[in-house]
């Protein structure tokens, strides 16, 4: 798989979780709605239909579109899992995905890496609304997270990740995070955050500066080529910073998950409609 | 062995390069008021050379080990994928100015037909892996002298935006060099893997902290 960054070589540690779930949307024959073609929970990975859960930018509560919810069947990831979720956006089709909450990424009592790999494929025409709820590095965790995304030449996107350095008044534990997105086959967004007692610097002035919170929006529209949105750096810590392709990713770095919020609410905000909310 | 000499000629603060202007974010990181002591700046030198630094190196050894092979055929590609690892739009254009700087440099102190192909504004890094493997540099070494030049540039300008003795400076310098080898050598083995899988981590605060200082009135640095 070309887009795969890491085999996995990992040895499986006892009571460790595996699970693989698969959500897809298509076109309906009639070609007026959007329809959830593929649900497929696994163990902690719950999916399910759902109505519009708060606020959403590009789609507004339509419901003509998909809209799936994942909620955590069990706790974790705990060290030593390894989840994977695949989504499959079908040509012309709308989906929205949202959490029904956080998700506390937890040590393992064998102390071994979880991982959680979630690949979204966005076909030509198609649209999809990412809508997460943060994730909360517990102290003593070590996770990785990594998410792919094959977007095809005129797909839309629009999605939030927001990442929590440990609970209240606790120091996080090792995670990264990877984001990457293709578009038409080409990288158009890639950037990797690691932070916790093993990684360098990530404390400092030029990563995290000692605050607890950091997130992204990124928004692809292929109407951009032509006129992107101008660089604005709205805060000072955050700024919305056009991509070298048509998107935007709009980045914060908080003091806490509500700074945060408002702090990325507040970026996607500036773009105007259909993207604010 | 060999070449060690060349090494040092492409790391060297003094080639005309344009490097002096830059101060590598450490100028916008002490105006925000987050770089204010040498703790500080110890740790900020640390996380810019394990992301940016990492970025830059391991694009400099890809581009090394195509060009030592003849082969620059994904040459774009590079681009692009460096393109995708920094959103921000003013770092993307320090970067494309310093390579420019730096092939103008190469191309009068050592010539080669390859500077003429490399685009109107190549990445630093691109242009610093191809000058490497001109000058009969191994991969690993191109991200040597990247990552040395970059942070040593940046520890040069906090004389002239912060209060400091030079020779604490140096003394983190000296301290860093371990970090330094640690990171050259994971570029040159990310060289080997597919261009997908290069390194990818992200500064938050420097992309942040660059667009502020693009609009800044007062400044001493460029970047």
């Amino acid at each position: 798989m070309s887009g795969s960054l890491h085999p996995d070589t990992a040895v499986k540690s006892t009571g460790a979780m595996f699970a693989h779930a698969v959500l897809a949307c298509a076109l309906s024959h009639d070609g007026r709605k959007s329809v959830v073609s593929t649900l497929r929970s696994d163990g902690p990975l719950v999916l399910r239909q759902c109505n519009p859960k708060g606020p959403e930018p590009l789609i507004h509560k339509r419901r003509d579109i998909a809209r799936a919810s994942l909620a955590a069947g069990t706790a974790g990831p705990i060290g030593g899992d390894r989840y994977a979720l695949d989504v499959h956006v079908g040509a012309g089709s709308t989906l929205v995905l949202n959490e029904v909450s956080a998700m506390l990424v937890l040590p393992g009592v064998g102390g071994g890496q979880s991982r959680m790999s979630i690949t979204i494929t966005v076909e030509a025409g198609a649209t999809f609304v990412w809508w997460a709820e943060p994730i909360i590095a517990a102290h003593r965790c070590n996770h990785r997270h990594d998410v792919r995304i094959a977007l095809a030449d005129d797909a839309r996107l629009v999605l939030r990740e927001e990442m929590l350095l440990g609970r209240h008044g606790e120091t996080p534990g090792d995670f990264t995070s990877r984001l990457r997105i293709t578009r038409g086959g080409s990288a158009l967004y890639d950037q990797q955050l690691g932070f916790g007692p093993s990684a360098a610097g990530w404390n400092s002035a030029a990563v995290l500066g000692g605050r607890r919170a950091v997130g992204s929006i990124i928004a692809v529209e292929p109407d951009w080529v032509q006129t992107p949105p101008a660089a604005l750096p709205y805060d000072t810590h955050a700024a919305l910073t056009p991509l070298a392709g048509p998107g935007v990713a709009i980045g914060a770095v908080a003091r806490d998950s509500l700074d945060l919020r408002r702090l990325l609410t507040q970026g996607l905000n500036t773009l105007g409609p259909p993207w604010a909310i | 062995m060999g070449q060690q000499a060349a090494l040092l000629l492409l790391a060297d603060g003094r080639l005309p390069a344009g490097g002096y202007a830059h101060s590598g974010g450490l100028e916008p990181a002490v105006r925000a008021g987050r770089v204010t002591d040498m703790a500080g700046l110890e740790a900020f030198l640390i996380g810019r050379a394990a992301t940016a630094g990492l970025i830059a190196a391991a694009f400099a050894a890809v581009a090394c080990q195509r060009m030592a092979r003849g082969d620059l055929t994904d040459l774009d590609a590079l681009e692009t994928e460096l393109d995708a690892r920094i959103p921000s739009p003013e770092l993307r254009k320090v970067s494309r100015d310093l390579g420019r700087q730096l092939r103008r440099a190469m191309q009068a102190i050592h010539p080669h037909g390859i500077y003429a192909k490399l685009g109107p504004a190549p990445h630093q890094p691109i242009v610093m892996g191809v000058a490497a493997a001109v000058l009969g540099l191994d991969p690993h070494r191109a991200a040597l002298a990247i990552l040395h030049e970059n942070n040593a540039g940046a520890a040069a300008a906090a004389a002239k935006v912060m209060r400091v003795d030079p020779f604490d400076v140096h003394a983190i310098l000296a301290r860093m060099t371990a970090q330094l080898d640690h990171l050259a050598r994971s570029a040159a083995q990310a060289a080997d893997g597919p261009l997908a899988d290069l390194p990818a981590p992200g500064a938050p605060l420097s992309d942040i902290a660059a667009e502020h200082h693009r609009r800044s009135d007062v400044r001493l640095f460029a970047s």
